[in-house]
């Protein structure tokens, strides 16, 4: 048997927990090393992050984000592209919103500016991913290359952007202006008091219901179909007829408007405002996220969470114990992508083992 | 005088599957020993137990007398084993000196040692009349080369037992020629050879002795001098071979495909295809006969879209086959949506996608014609659909949702067909169709495309197997170096007037 051959609950379900299971060990060794102790870290990170309803609504916030990226790396990674760009595409997008706001906040009601920034925010983002997808489809430039290169000039673009155009004049702060209270996104504190004065809005719903259009779309269309013929075998995409070319840049202007819209939820949602360097990460977390929840919509969800809830957590963990710096959530995530990404299969041969003992 | 390789009551299973069960036979010293059976009969896995990449359950394996544990190939190597894969172990761009050093290299300082390597190389080369430059580099040899190489790395080595799997699949006649001048030499030497193969022509020529396998049991052991073709198929296969297979008169209809003057030259100017013509009509079969590589593959692509000609026009029923300028990117869906199916040449590549389930590859290239309510899939619809295209196609395991790579080739390629015969098409463009098939479904898939014919579509075939043109085609064309040669009816049938035009000779 090889990993191949293995049933699906093993490479879906066993396997993903044994590899996060070992990244929680490493972590503890590290807090243990730090001198703190790992079973009662561990404790105020899941209080955190799951118990207290404040922490919850946090870590649902910050999963809505990843859902946004995770889908944007998965669905290229169907096609058999490598989207790192999902940082820049995001960031992107966030200027897309911000350009809507500037331009609309003083006129249009709520129900037609939440729309406008939405519809910014995807449309930059495509924007950003077509530039690569094209170069991959047309000029054989590799997407990985190009991806990375994006992020880098997306970076330089919004810093020479918000500088020059969008701080306020007077102000010293390098983000736009705050915007008009028709463009937030109605929170979910609004209804139910207990999660407190959390971001936590309705980007949630916008999240899951990317999920299901997602999961729908890849395994049952015939849209999917092409996409994940190309993705595997592009000889025989080519055979069945499938531009591959028009797959591929269009792959990438789905992937680049959700990597975009990531940027509603942490703009509109919570900040109301542009600022330097907002995307912070999630852009690369989506990586970990398609690549852990191995493309499957359920499986991006559940890793979105799982990364809500370390961010969330580890945030508070580094602020209750002062021998656990910041940073530890960042080494959280590293172990998690190393074990989950990089050795992936490190259990198989045991599991493969114990099946076929239980078999013969 | 002891057998140079004896096994005895060999058994070995993966899961449920009975790989081989007690295999029991003897090869002796210096002989030339085939091995046939169908995909599947158990002869890689008995090969794989003597190389040391499995472990035998039961049974033991006795060299020169001696019973041997080989517990991995470094074993079976020291032993005197080598073994020559039908996917060549080679490193690309190495020379093939440095491929024959790998895992020999002798020490931290390559460049003594090195010297040594070229003048042993060189002597063998001279002594077993390989011609082998030994500071050449791989990816410039031909395939044929670069199987010698992989003999060469064997000898180096000192095997004595030399095991060759399916090792003229990928050579041109000449290049079989002297494969088995070469290994004539080999006997000579006193070295034993094992020779698994489809071709029973290729057993009549040069084995000494046979076993015939099946469902992994020995079911003959013959000297080669005392059997036949048919009496070897027969065991192979478990039940008497057809070798005229039924088929309806010959009625050619309308013409449904005339190429004219059909063109393609490579991006260096260099000419695949030269000035190609010629009419199918509507319930025949004309079979394209050559040494592959002679320009066969790139005619059935730009027939089905895959590939745009340079020069030239194909009228499909009466109307120009459109060519649009620019690259082929969604062309083969435009000719299959006209009534062209393609079984590609290269299964594998082309025809299906591996790690897609059997039932996904059933309508691959058709994904549009089966679109549902809101222009979704309906898998129930599809899996009935995909449950009657296994059983009346006899593909095994008939489970629609086992991952295509899985099945054997002869499967995968009652899956291809099955897929296109369904799409009711009226020019059907087969590709190599039993390529690495056992001969019982090479049976199937002949009747299948008989069945065709007789009911009135044009089939185009290319194939390398002179006995699979006589066995199908009602006309034949000869290919060589990007042009046709020539064309006769089937019953001018004659098989050195085809090789000369094979071979570039036109008829005085």
């Amino acid at each position: 048997m090889t990993t191949n051959d293995m049933p699906r609950w093993a490479t879906g379900i066993v396997l993903p927990l044994l590899n996060l299971l070992s990244a929680l060990l490493v972590t503890a060794l590290v807090i243990h090393l730090l001198g703190e102790d790992p079973v009662e870290s561990m404790q105020i990170l899941i209080n955190s992050a799951v118990v207290n309803p404040e922490g919850l609504a946090y870590t649902l916030f910050y999963a809505s984000t990843f859902v946004f990226t995770g889908l944007a790396v998965s669905v290229a990674m169907q096609a058999g592209l490598f989207n790192i760009g999902a940082e820049g595409q995001m960031y992107l997008g966030g200027l897309g919103i911000t350009l809507a706001m500037l331009a609309f906040d003083a006129t249009l009601p709520w129900y037609l500016l939440i729309p406008a920034g939405v519809v910014g925010a995807a449309l930059f983002g495509a924007l950003w991913g077509f530039i690569p997808g094209y170069l991959q489809a047309k000029r054989g430039s590799h997407i990985v290359v190009t991806t990375i290169m994006f992020n880098f000039i997306a970076a330089s673009l919004m810093n020479f952007v918000i500088v020059r155009f969008l701080i306020p004049a007077g102000e010293q702060n390098t983000a736009s202006r705050v915007f008009s209270a028709g463009a937030e996104l109605p929170r979910l504190s609004d209804w139910f008091p207990i999660l407190g004065d959390t971001p936590l809005n309705i980007s949630v719903f916008l999240a899951i219901i990317a999920l299901a259009v997602y999961g729908v779309m890849v395994s049952r269309s015939s849209w999917g179909y092409k996409l994940r013929a190309t993705g595997l075998n592009k000889h025989a995409a080519h055979y069945a007829g499938v531009k591959i070319s028009t797959t591929i840049i269009v792959t990438m202007l789905i992937s680049g408007a959700l990597a975009g819209l990531g940027a509603v939820n942490s703009i509109m949602g919570s900040t109301h405002y542009l600022s330097l360097n907002f995307v912070g990460g999630a852009g690369f977390i989506g990586i970990a996220i398609a690549l852990m929840g191995r493309q499957h919509p359920v499986g991006i969800f559940l890793s979105a969470l799982l990364f809500g809830a370390l961010t969330q957590g580890g945030f508070d963990l580094s602020l209750e114990k002062p021998n656990i710096p910041p940073e530890m959530v960042i080494l959280i995530q590293g172990l998690i992508i190393l074990f989950c990404g990089a050795m992936e299969y490190l259990y198989a041969p045991v599991l493969i083992k114990l099946i076929k003992g239980k078999q013969a | 005088m002891q057998p140079a390789v004896e096994f005895r009551g060999i058994s070995k299973h993966f899961g449920a599957v009975k790989a081989n069960t007690d295999v029991s036979f003897s090869i002796a010293k210096g002989a030339i020993h085939g091995l046939v059976g169908e995909n599947g009969a158990g002869k890689s896995t008995l090969m794989s137990i003597l190389y040391g990449y499995y472990h035998a359950d039961g049974g033991d394996i006795v060299l020169d007398g001696q019973v041997r544990q080989i517990r991995s190939s470094q074993e079976a190597i020291r032993l005197g084993i080598g073994m020559v894969h039908q996917h060549f172990m080679l490193v690309e761009n190495m020379t093939v000196l440095d491929n024959v050093m790998l895992g020999t290299e002798g020490g931290f300082r390559l460049a003594s040692h090195r010297t040594e390597a070229e003048a042993k190389l060189r002597e063998i080369c001279a002594r077993y009349r390989l011609d082998v430059d030994p500071l050449a580099t791989i990816h410039d040899l031909s395939v044929g080369a670069q199987q010698r190489v992989e003999i060469l790395k064997q000898i180096y080595r000192s095997a004595n037992i030399l095991i060759l799997d399916e090792p003229t699949a990928v050579l041109t006649a000449q290049e079989t020629a002297s494969l088995f001048e070469i290994l004539r030499l080999f006997k000579e030497q006193g070295k034993t050879i094992i020779l698994i193969t489809h071709k029973l022509q290729e057993i009549m020529d040069i084995t000494d002795t046979v076993t015939v396998m099946r469902a992994g049991r020995v079911v003959g052991a013959v000297q080669t001098a005392q059997t036949s073709k048919e009496e070897l198929a027969n065991m192979m296969v478990g039940r008497p071979i057809e070798n005229n297979l039924p088929r309806g008169p010959y009625k050619p209809g309308a013409a449904v495909l005339e190429v004219k003057g059909l063109q393609l030259k490579d991006g260096a100017g260099v000419s695949l295809l030269d000035d190609i013509g010629f009419t199918l009509r509507a319930g025949e079969i004309v079979a394209i006969a050559g040494v592959s590589g002679n320009g066969q593959s790139e005619l059935m692509e730009i027939l089905s879209g895959m590939r745009l000609p340079t020069g030239g026009q194909a009228d499909f029923e009466g109307k120009p086959l459109p060519f649009k300028r620019g690259d082929a990117d969604g062309l083969p869906l435009v000719f299959r949506n006209l009534g062209i199916a393609h079984v590609p040449e290269d299964r594998l590549r082309d025809g299906v996608v591996k790690n897609f389930s059997v039932m996904h590859n059933t309508f691959l290239g058709y994904q549009d014609h089966i679109k549902g309510r809101w222009g979704l899939f309906d898998f129930k619809h599809i899996a009935e659909r995909c449950a009657g295209l296994l059983k009346e196609f006899d593909v095994r395991p008939p489970n629609p949702d086992l991952r295509i790579g899985l099945l054997s080739g002869g499967n995968q390629q009652k899956v291809v067909i099955a897929r296109e015969v369904l799409a009711k098409p009226k020019l059907m463009l087969v590709g190599q169709p039993t390529r690495g098939v056992d001969i019982g479904t090479i049976e199937a898939i002949h009747t299948q495309l008989l069945a065709l014919r007789d009911a009135g579509v044009a089939i185009l075939l290319v194939s390398v197997e002179l006995e699979e043109v006589r066995a199908l085609a009602d006309r034949i064309l000869v290919m060589c170096g990007g042009r046709i040669t020539g064309e006769l009816p089937i019953n001018e049938f004659d098989t050195t007037r085809i090789g000369l035009l094979m071979g570039g000779m036109h008829k005085s």
